[in-house]
C-alpha cells in the first residue's frame, strides 16, 4: 500500500458510523491544539471508537477514566504538570513550557453525569479548556435522553406513544452555566463550521482560566439522519437560530454567526432527521414545532443573530453564486 | 526524636516528608485532621505539593488518578461514605495501575449514619485491586506510609493504609517521624516510566472487548497476588533503615498457645492486655493480627493457626447476609489444610467500646 503523509493527531483511523458528526470534528478540535496537548476524555462513542486496546489513534497524551469524571482527571494532570514544572525549575533553573490541559466529553457527561464535577474545574479557575461534543443524548448506549435532548426529541428514554410526544424538557442551558461559573471564554458551534472550531480554540487559548466550547455533532443513528446530511443538518441547526453559533469573552458576547439570507425555518431542520418525524404527523407534533420555532425567535432576538441589511445583501450574493 | 502528636497530624507530616507532588482530598470525618493539617503545611509555606481542593471524594480520587498518570507522587484521604463515593474511581485507579497511595480512617458505613470507627469501609472496597495495609497503633500508621509509597512506585499498584478512625486518628501517642534525610535515602524522588508525556504520547484507559479484558484483569489479579514477596521485602528494608519492625501478620504469646484471637487494626492493643490476662489465670491463648489485607498473608495465617485447636475471628465488619469479611478471609486461606475450630465474632461496630472483658468473654 502506497504511504500517504497525514498529519493529523487522531490518526490513523477510527471506528465510529460514516458520517459521524463527532468524530470528523473531533480531529479539527485536536488539530487546532496542537501536539502540545493532553486529553482527558470521558467515556463515550469518541472513546470507544479511538482507543480500542492496542489500537489507539491517538498521537497525542490521551487518558479515558470514567463517564463523569474528566474535569476532575484534568485538573490532576494540571497539577502534575505544576509540580512538575516546579521541580525542574528547582533543578534546571529554566522554565519549561506547559501543555494545554483539555476535556472532550459528550453531552451526557457534561449535562448530566459529570455536571458536580465540571462545576468543581470551573470554580478552581484552573487554566483548562473542556470541549463538550453535543449530540443531544446518550447516543453511545442507544439513544437515550440526556440534559441535553430539545423539547419533542423522539428517544429510546423518550419514546413516542398515545401519551407522549418526545422529550418535554427543554435543553438544559450549559453555555448559560458556564458563563455564569466564571468561565473566561465560552463558545459554540457546530460541525458544520470546522473552520470556526478551529479558529475558536486558536483564540481560547489566548486566555487563561477555565474554558467552555460546546459543539453540536449529529448522531446519524441516533438522530436518524442520512450520512450525507451530517453537515447540513448541523448548518441548518445553526442558520434556524435553534443552535445559537456564539463566542462570549469574559461574560460578554463578542460574536455571533449570523442565520443565514435564506431564512430556514425550524421545519427545515427538523424534517430531515428521524426523531422528529412524529411532529409532522398531527396537530399535537405541530403544537411543539411551533414552541422549537418560539426558541429560534427568541435565539435570534437575544443575541442578534439577524443580518443586517449590508450583510443581508453579502449573503444574498453568495447565494446567487 | 520522639514526639507527642495526634494521629492525624502525625500522618500529614510523614506524608509531607514523602514529598507528593499533588495532594487531593475532601473533608469527611473522622479523616479532616489529615487534610486540614496538610492544608496547613501548604499555607504556612513548609509544603511543596499542589493542594487541589475538590467538591467530593469522587473528585478527589480523579484529581490524584490524572495527577499520578501525569507523573507525580500523589496523596488522597478518606473514609466511609467517602471512600464509598471513590469506588468506581478506585476500580480505575487500580485498574490503571497508578502508584496512588491513601489513607482511610476507618469508620461505620450509613444507614444508620454513624461517624465513629469500624471496618466496614475499607472491606467493601477490598476487590478492588489495592494493596491493602492496615496499623495497630499511630507509629505503625507512620511507618506504613513509607511502605506505602516504596511498593506502589515499585510496582506500579495503589496502595491504601488503614488506620482506625479516632482510636489512632484522634489520639496521641509518642511517635517518632523519621528524619527528612532518612525518608529521602529509603524513598528516592518518583521517577514514572509511563505516563502523561507530549514527548511521548502514549494512550491510557483504552477499551479491552471479550478477547483482551479476562487476560488483563487476571494478570493484575496475579500482580496483586505477587506483591507480597515486594511488601514483606520493603518491610524488613523500613526495618534495617530505621529499627522499627513491621510485618505481614503479628504474633503475640502463639507459642504454646490452643486458641488464638485474630483481629486486624488497634483492637490489637487491649486484645494483648485480653491475652495477658487470661494467660495469667493459666488459659492457652495467643493473638494473631493481619497487618496485610491485599495481598492476604495465607501463608503466614496457616503456619500460625494449623497449630491451634480454635481460632476466634474477631471481625469489624460483616457482609451482611453471610459471617464476618476477615472470618471468609480466615476460612479461605486454612480451608482444606487444617482441621482449626473457627468461630465468627463480630463487634465493636460503630465505634461501640471492645473492653479487656468483652475479649476475654469470647473465649467462652
Amino acid at each position: 500500500m502506497a504511504k500517504y503523509k497525514n498529519n493529523n493527531l487522531l490518526f490513523p483511523g477510527h471506528t465510529a458510523c460514516a458520517g459521524c458528526g463527532q468524530n470528523m470534528t473531533a480531529i479539527h478540535v485536536i488539530n487546532a491544539f496542537g501536539p502540545n496537548t493532553i486529553v482527558s476524555d470521558a467515556t463515550g462513542c469518541l472513546e470507544v471508537t479511538t482507543t480500542k486496546y492496542g489500537e489507539s489513534a491517538w498521537n497525542v497524551p490521551y487518558i479515558h477514566s470514567l463517564f463523569e469524571n474528566p474535569s476532575a482527571v484534568a485538573s490532576g494532570i494540571l497539577a502534575a504538570l505544576k509540580s512538575r514544572k516546579q521541580e525542574n525549575k528547582k533543578t534546571t533553573n529554566q522554565e519549561s513550557e506547559m501543555p494545554n490541559v483539555v476535556v472532550f466529553a459528550g453531552d451526557g457527561s457534561t449535562f448530566d453525569i459529570g455536571f458536580g464535577l465540571l462545576a468543581g474545574m470551573f470554580e478552581r479557575r484552573e487554566n483548562i479548556t473542556y470541549i463538550c461534543f453535543d449530540n443531544e443524548g446518550y447516543q453511545n448506549t442507544g439513544a437515550q435522553a440526556s440534559g441535553s435532548s430539545p423539547l419533542g426529541t423522539e428517544t429510546t428514554t423518550t419514546p413516542i406513544g398515545k401519551m407522549s410526544w418526545g422529550a418535554d424538557q427543554q435543553k438544559k442551558n450549559m453555555v448559560a452555566f458556564a458563563v455564569s461559573m466564571g468561565a473566561v471564554y465560552v463558545a459554540t458551534s457546530t460541525a458544520a463550521y470546522p473552520k470556526d472550531i478551529e479558529n475558536k480554540i486558536r483564540e481560547s487559548m489566548k486566555y487563561q482560566g477555565p474554558k467552555y466550547i460546546q459543539i453540536l455533532v449529529p448522531c446519524v443513528p441516533g438522530w436518524g439522519i442520512d450520512p450525507s446530511k451530517t453537515v447540513e443538518v448541523a448548518r441548518l441547526a445553526a442558520t434556524t437560530g435553534f443552535y445559537p453559533v456564539l463566542e462570549i469573552i469574559n461574560g460578554d458576547v463578542i460574536k455571533v454567526l449570523k442565520t443565514s439570507a435564506l431564512k430556514p425555518k425550524i421545519e427545515d431542520y427538523l424534517a430531515l432527521q428521524g426523531r422528529y418525524k412524529h411532529l409532522f404527523k398531527n396537530d399535537e407534533g405541530k403544537k411543539i414545532i411551533k414552541k422549537l420555532q418560539k426558541i429560534c425567535d427568541a435565539n435570534i432576538e437575544i443575541y442578534g443573530l439577524c443580518p443586517t441589511c449590508e450583510e443581508h445583501q453579502i449573503l444574498m450574493q453568495y447565494r446567487d453564486k | 526524636m520522639k514526639k507527642l502528636l495526634e494521629g492525624s497530624q502525625a500522618i500529614a507530616q510523614i506524608i509531607n516528608r514523602c514529598k507528593p507532588g499533588v495532594v487531593s482530598a475532601y473533608p469527611i470525618t473522622p479523616q479532616t485532621h489529615i487534610v486540614e493539617d496538610l492544608a496547613k503545611l501548604k499555607a504556612d509555606g513548609e509544603a511543596e505539593y499542589e493542594f487541589v481542593r475538590t467538591e467530593s471524594e469522587f473528585a478527589a480520587a480523579s484529581v490524584v488518578l490524572g495527577a499520578s498518570a501525569a507523573g507525580t507522587r500523589t496523596y488522597t484521604a478518606t473514609t466511609s461514605q467517602g471512600l464509598l463515593l471513590m469506588l468506581e474511581v478506585l476500580y480505575n485507579i487500580a485498574g490503571l495501575e497508578l502508584p496512588v497511595v491513601m489513607t482511610c480512617a476507618n469508620r461505620a458505613v450509613g444507614a444508620p449514619i454513624n461517624i465513629w470507627n469500624d471496618q466496614q469501609d475499607a472491606m467493601t472496597v477490598r476487590d478492588t485491586g489495592w494493596i491493602m495495609l492496615f496499623a495497630k497503633n499511630i507509629q505503625e500508621a507512620v511507618d506504613l506510609h513509607l511502605v506505602a509509597y516504596k511498593v506502589a512506585e515499585g510496582i506500579n499498584q495503589s496502595v491504601m493504609v488503614n488506620m482506625d478512625g479516632f482510636y489512632l486518628t484522634h489520639t496521641m501517642e509518642e511517635v517518632n517521624i523519621p528524619e527528612q534525610t532518612n525518608v529521602d535515602r529509603f524513598l528516592p524522588k518518583f521517577k514514572p516510566v509511563d505516563f502523561l508525556d507530549v514527548k511521548n504520547p502514549k494512550t491510557f484507559g483504552y477499551l479491552a472487548t471479550q478477547k483482551e479484558y479476562q487476560e488483563i484483569r487476571l494478570q493484575l489479579h496475579e500482580k496483586v497476588k505477587n506483591s507480597r514477596s515486594l511488601i514483606i521485602k520493603t518491610m524488613k528494608d523500613f526495618k534495617n533503615s530505621f529499627g522499627r519492625t513491621l510485618e505481614p501478620v503479628s504474633t503475640y504469646k502463639t507459642a504454646g498457645a490452643k486458641t488464638v484471637y485474630v483481629c486486624m487494626g488497634s483492637i490489637y492493643g487491649t486484645a494483648k492486655i485480653a491475652v495477658d490476662e487470661l494467660r495469667k489465670s493459666g488459659k492457652p491463648v495467643g493473638l494473631v493480627a493481619i497487618n496485610m489485607f491485599r495481598p492476604f498473608p495465607d501463608k503466614e495465617i496457616l503456619a500460625v493457626l494449623s497449630k491451634m485447636k480454635k481460632v476466634i475471628v474477631i471481625n469489624r465488619a460483616v457482609s451482611l447476609g453471610a459471617e464476618g469479611i476477615l472470618t471468609t478471609e480466615i476460612k479461605k486461606a486454612l480451608y482444606g489444610k487444617c482441621k482449626v475450630k473457627i468461630a465468627d465474632e463480630i463487634v465493636g461496630l460503630g465505634g461501640r467500646n471492645v473492653s479487656v472483658e468483652d475479649i476475654k468473654n469470647l473465649l467462652v
